[in-house]
């Protein structure tokens, strides 16, 4: 069934027909539709799930991850410094290994205060453990929720969906529901091998010394790193049968570019057309779309970006003091390949900016022009 | 009850996921951190239960004449039974390892 929908409510159906048992939410600001749908499905019974109001979004989380290891499918939703508020409990959500999905909109961090996007907010939990995608269109949202829960709980790590606020999240699109037999065939339900059971108690994130918990990091490790490999075979397995495949990354247009641009999120649209346009113009442009982030596709950036003699990054983010995030992400991944193109790193978009054709046409047009790379390109400054 | 054995592992491998008891709480002790040990002097004790209702655990249990019994399996010796007692009939001694 096809319904048009915003990119919130594909956040919803995505968990509805993953069939989550709890939700956990805090309803205020930063928030959004995401839980006001669930509330909704839950009250009218379409969802037989447990919707728990909590005090914050600290709770939420909490609230959550005692769900999850109780041996639940869990899941919740937030923005910005709801996210921020998060922090503590996405690091304890991680050591728990309770896979627990949570659907943050990007928007931007205050003061000034701002409800637009930017993706400063996911990007500062860069190093809990947390698995991270960035979605691009509603369809997607609603499909990496189904993927999410079925990695997280193949390597028991949470994951952290992400899309940007407006561009998608208040934005129609027409989603395709796939029918629930088809999600139940795909996603078994969560057994994970310890829980929470009055019947059978064990104690849990107990007091852990040097002796130990030095291999429990490296678990999680050895986690997130197998989950590189469940991703690409969860996105086949739900191509075979939805019809609809995604990717760690997606490659436009790469295999004879000059110059390869580095997106994520919905700034990869804008840039798909763009492309296309450069390309009648006589133009080689391809488009790197990052999709996961945690873990990081490093295979994928070095084979593809290992072709480019140029390479543009647009970040809506900014790790202050250094770069963009995702431009020192792909340098990083770069450094010990034998191929190293050029980067440059463009800050585009903060704040919720527009980042129109004609910004990616500039930012195009500064790469081709300059010999010498440049890592902090504020495009579109006022001044 | 069953009894508590302990299991011990040898590496990362054998290990699990992440930081959980394998055996059941139910028999795990929980009071070998504890340094100093409340003794009920019984010839003082007029069996009132404050002692019961303020331990924190609860690592004192109360026999059906009322009288406590302290559960040494799980009191931390943090001392609140002693300095409660209306009858100083509690003392704390340190522990002998």
């Amino acid at each position: 069934m096809r319904k048009l929908m915003m990119g919130n409510h594909a956040l919803s159906y995505g968990a509805k027909l993953s069939r989550v048992q709890v939700i956990a939410a805090y309803p205020i600001t930063p928030q959004t539709q995401v839980v006001e749908l669930l509330s909704e499905m839950c009250a009218n019974g379409e969802l037989d799930a447990k919707f728990v109001k909590v005090e914050s979004e600290h709770s939420a989380l909490a609230a959550s991850i005692g769900a999850s290891a109780a041996g639940t499918r869990a899941f919740t939703a937030t923005s910005s410094q709801g996210l921020a508020l998060m922090h503590e409990m996405i690091h304890w959500a991680v050591g728990a290994r309770t896979p627990v999905v949570l659907g943050n909109i990007n928007r931007a961090m205050a003061p000034p205060w701002s409800i637009w996007t930017e993706q400063n907010d996911s990007l500062s939990q860069r190093d809990t453990g947390i698995m991270q995608v960035y979605c691009e269109s509603n369809q997607e949202v609603q499909d990496t929720v189904i993927q999410s829960y079925k990695v997280a709980e193949k390597v028991l790590l949470p994951c952290m969906l992400v899309l940007d606020a407006f561009y998608l999240s208040h934005t129609y699109e027409p989603v395709d529901i796939p029918e629930q037999k088809l999600v139940d065939k795909y996603l078994p339900k969560f057994n994970p091998p310890y829980k929470l059971d009055p019947d059978d108690v064990h104690a849990f994130g107990g007091l852990t010394d040097a002796k130990w918990y030095y291999e429990l990091r490296y678990k999680i490790e050895s986690a997130i790193e197998r989950a590189r490999g469940e991703w690409r075979k969860a996105d086949d397995e739900f191509g075979e049968i939805f019809g609809r495949k995604y990717g760690l990354v997606e490659d436009y247009k790469c295999e004879d570019a000059d110059i390869m641009l580095v997106t994520s999120g919905t700034i990869t649209g804008t840039a798909r057309v763009t492309v296309d346009m450069l390309r009648d113009e006589g133009k080689k442009i391809g488009i790197l779309k990052i999709r996961v982030f945690r873990p990081f596709p490093t295979d994928e950036v070095r084979d593809i970006l290992g072709g480019a003699k140029k390479v543009a990054c647009i970040d809506r983010n900014i790790s202050f003091g250094q770069s963009g995030v995702f431009f020192e992400e792909i340098k990083s991944a770069l450094y010990n390949s034998s191929h190293r193109p050029q980067i440059w790193g463009y800050i585009a978009g903060l704040g919720g900016r527009d980042v129109t054709p004609d910004t990616i046409r500039e930012i195009v047009k500064r790469t081709e022009e300059s010999d010498k790379p440049q890592e902090l390109i504020w495009i579109g400054l006022k001044k | 009850m069953p009894k508590a054995k302990k299991i011990v592992w040898k590496g990362v491998d054998d290990m699990p996921e992440m930081a959980v008891s394998l055996s059941s709480m139910r028999v795990n002790k929980t009071a070998s951190w504890r340094n100093l040990k409340p003794v009920i002097d019984y010839d003082k004790c007029k069996p009132c239960g404050i002692c019961w209702k303020f331990c924190p655990e609860p690592a004192i249990l109360l026999k059906e004449d009322g009288s406590p019994v302290i559960d040494y399996d799980y009191c931390k010796g943090c001392g609140i039974c002693a300095e409660e007692c209306p009858r100083n009939a509690i003392t704390m001694h340190r522990e002998e390892r």
